[in-house]
């Protein structure tokens, strides 16, 4: 048995080696999240940061984890529309969107200014208006009820709205009121986005996307907000019209 | 004046389907619920057949058709696209008024087996009852009693979306006589236990001929060409010939790959993609081992194919190739390897792959466009996915680089045009 393996022992050696090589070749592969995503990455950016140019992808990376994994399943259960979301998290698990959620929103990145179109001084005013103050005639309650003092977002669900670009916070305010984007019932976005006028929408995208983002940019913490209206994703918190 | 002779034909089938449909719809709608036999009612209890039946249901995959996006499971709503309109699958929870609450055992017998509803319509072949025919009683039970153990969901069923003619029910009669036989499995004694399981899940429950075939205008399946593969109508997903011999879509495929795929979505030799991705995430992959090396073996035993017909003279398709091999070493290469060979079990190779070659080309210019995961499964929680390209490349370059990659290494499918990459560029979702 010894005089067969002493015998053998360049061919086991070869056989080892040729063995070691081939994992070496597979661990080419990187056993990461980040490589595993790479669906989500090539338009949400490697680290969530937003497409690079593009107007519409909108920025992942620091945005709360419950939030995050909220919209994926939104998208599974067509509450949010949008083909290649639903397409591409149609067979997700919860725990892997979970993951996938909580990798995005461990990033930090800097943000990066889109462009944002001209407006004219009275919009601009309306812009911030609606976003500071809202407007009580018309039972619009102000941004940063919810998203906070510094529009950086409420954990755990409530997503910030620095950084994002204007195409993208426009169409979000208009899918809301096409019924192409909704959340768990009573949908407060929903209402509030019914009682914008058209060129609410215009303004208060266009105000938000040419602010300047907060050296902090994370989100403030949970139970630190009272809703003006019942919100299905605050677990129906909240009261008033 | 010869071909006008033969017009009273038709035009008495037209009067014969009008008054068809006149006596149908006299006809008391739906019957008065009807006490179960005891001694079946005494089986729809039994917690042993309830779980049998939630196996089977899952063999079946009912859950994936009878449940709309975002709703409760089982209660219908789902929309079933067919080339003559759309078609949405009922509510099967045991809801009085909007389920199956009032239906007996032989109701759902006869909608299984012969394709007719409690209230003795004939049943849109949407409904697999092609397949499902070959069901055994026992196992209709079995799943009849475990839809019967649901929470009643209270959820009316949607009106059907069916363009004239193919409204009329009267016209089914015409489509089950030519396409339609009521029949149960009939085991081959010439072959193991394990293949006749097989063939009984393939041919029955599991209804695989239903997308793995090719269909004629009339939506009939063709029946000398079961599981040879086949573009699924509206869908625009090719599902795959599953011969694993000679010109088979799955040539070279070993036993243990095609368990592979239906258990965790991917295999050496490919990935589950498109809608059988969905197949395998709400179905196969909780089959037993035993019902999966079935399958394996049955399919295995699927003859050898034809030699496929040379492309047609004239297109040359190495310009094309040549541009599609750049796009390959710049976006595909780093993932799918230089020889196509991908990476095991994170990649799948692009050499011999089925859903590459299908005929038709389809899924090789789906896959590249919308990118996405394999099906998540116990057996790969975490899979690695594809970038979607659609956003980037165009219908030339999609076209170049799947001409390519069909072209390379062993692959000897035909090209793809640009015309084809503008058919396919939209998103399916239902």
């Amino acid at each position: 048995m010894v005089n067969v393996l002493k015998r053998l022992r360049w061919v086991l050696a070869l056989g080892w080696l040729l063995a070691a090589v081939a994992q070496a070749d597979q661990a080419a592969v990187p056993d990461t999240l980040q490589q595993r995503i790479a669906a989500c990455t090539t338009c949400h950016g490697v680290h969530g940061e937003g497409a690079s140019g593009a107007g519409y992808f909108p920025r992942l990376a620091g945005k709360p984890v419950d939030y995050l994994a909220l919209q994926m399943r939104n998208f599974q259960r067509g509450l949010r529309k949008y083909a290649p979301m639903e397409y591409t998290v149609r067979l997700l698990t919860p725990a892997y969107m979970h993951e996938i959620a909580q990798y995005f929103s461990t990033q930090q990145v800097p943000y990066e200014r889109k462009p944002v179109p001209a407006l004219a001084p009275t919009l601009r005013q309306r812009g911030e208006q609606l976003v500071s103050v809202g407007d009580a005639a018309r039972k619009i309650p102000p941004c940063q009820a919810c998203h906070g003092k510094q529009l950086t977002g409420t954990e755990p669900s409530v997503p910030g709205l620095v950084g994002l670009p204007y195409d993208y916070i426009s169409a979000q305010l208009g899918s809301w009121r096409t019924h192409t984007r909704a959340s768990a019932a009573p949908d407060c976005m929903a209402e509030i986005a019914s009682r914008l006028a058209p060129e609410d929408i215009t303004a208060v995208s266009a105000w938000l996307a040419s602010q300047d983002v907060p050296a902090d940019t994370h989100p403030q913490p949970a139970g630190s907000i009272t809703p003006p209206l019942r919100c299905g994703v605050l677990q129906g918190q909240g009261g008033g019209a | 004046m010869r071909s006008l002779r033969w017009l009273w034909i038709p035009a008495v089938l037209v009067v014969l389907a009008l008054a068809g449909e006149w006596w149908l719809s006299q006809r008391p709608g739906s019957r008065v619920a009807a006490a179960e036999d005891p001694s079946i009612a005494s089986v729809l209890k039994n917690p042993d057949v309830i779980a049998r039946g939630r196996y089977l249901a899952m063999v079946g995959d009912c859950v994936s058709c009878h449940t709309a996006q975002g709703g409760e499971p089982y209660a219908g709503g789902r929309l079933l696209p067919t080339p003559f309109g759309n078609i949405p699958a009922p509510n099967i929870t045991p809801d009085a008024d909007t389920g199956i609450g009032r239906w007996r055992f032989d109701d759902f017998w006869r909608a299984m087996h012969d394709g007719i509803g409690r209230d003795g319509k004939r049943l849109y072949p949407a409904f697999s009852y092609t397949s499902f025919t070959k069901v055994s009683r026992d196992d209709a039970l079995a799943i009849f009693a475990y839809l019967r153990s649901l929470q009643p969901v209270r959820q009316p069923n949607a009106s059907l979306q069916l363009r004239f003619p193919y409204n009329m029910r009267s016209a089914l009669m015409v489509w089950r006589a030519m396409y339609f036989k009521p029949g149960a499995y009939q085991p081959d004694a010439s072959q193991s236990a394990s293949w006749n399981r097989g063939a009984y899940l393939v041919l029955g429950l599991g209804h695989c001929n239903e997308c793995h075939t090719t269909r004629d205008a009339w939506g009939g399946a063709e029946a000398h060409a079961a599981l040879s593969g086949g573009q699924i109508p509206e869908q625009d997903w090719y599902a795959p010939d599953l011969s694993t011999r000679a010109n088979g879509g799955l040539q070279g495929w070993n036993r243990q790959g095609i368990i592979d795929v239906l258990k965790t979505g991917q295999s050496p030799k490919g990935t589950a993609i498109g809608p059988m991705a969905d197949v395998v995430a709400s179905s196969t992959q909780h089959l037993s081992d035993s019902d999966l090396g079935a399958i394996a073996d049955y399919l295995q035993s699927l003859p050898a194919r034809r030699t496929p017909a040379p492309p047609p003279p004239g297109i040359d398709s190495a310009v094309l190739a040549d541009h599609g091999q750049q796009i390959y070493a710049q976006r595909c290469e780093s993932c799918h390897g230089k020889q196509g060979e991908g990476v095991p079990g994170v990649y799948p190779p692009l050499d011999g792959n089925a859903t590459v070659l299908e005929p038709a080309g389809v899924n090789a210019v789906r896959v590249v466009l919308l990118g996405g995961f394999p099906p998540v499964t116990d057996g790969n929680p975490r899979p690695y996915s594809m970038p979607p390209y659609a956003q980037q490349m165009s219908d030339a370059d999609v076209a170049a680089v799947v001409t390519y990659i069909r072209q390379a290494w062993s692959n000897r499918a035909s090209a793809v045009q640009e015309r084809d990459v503008v058919t396919y560029r939209h998103t399916p979702i239902d």
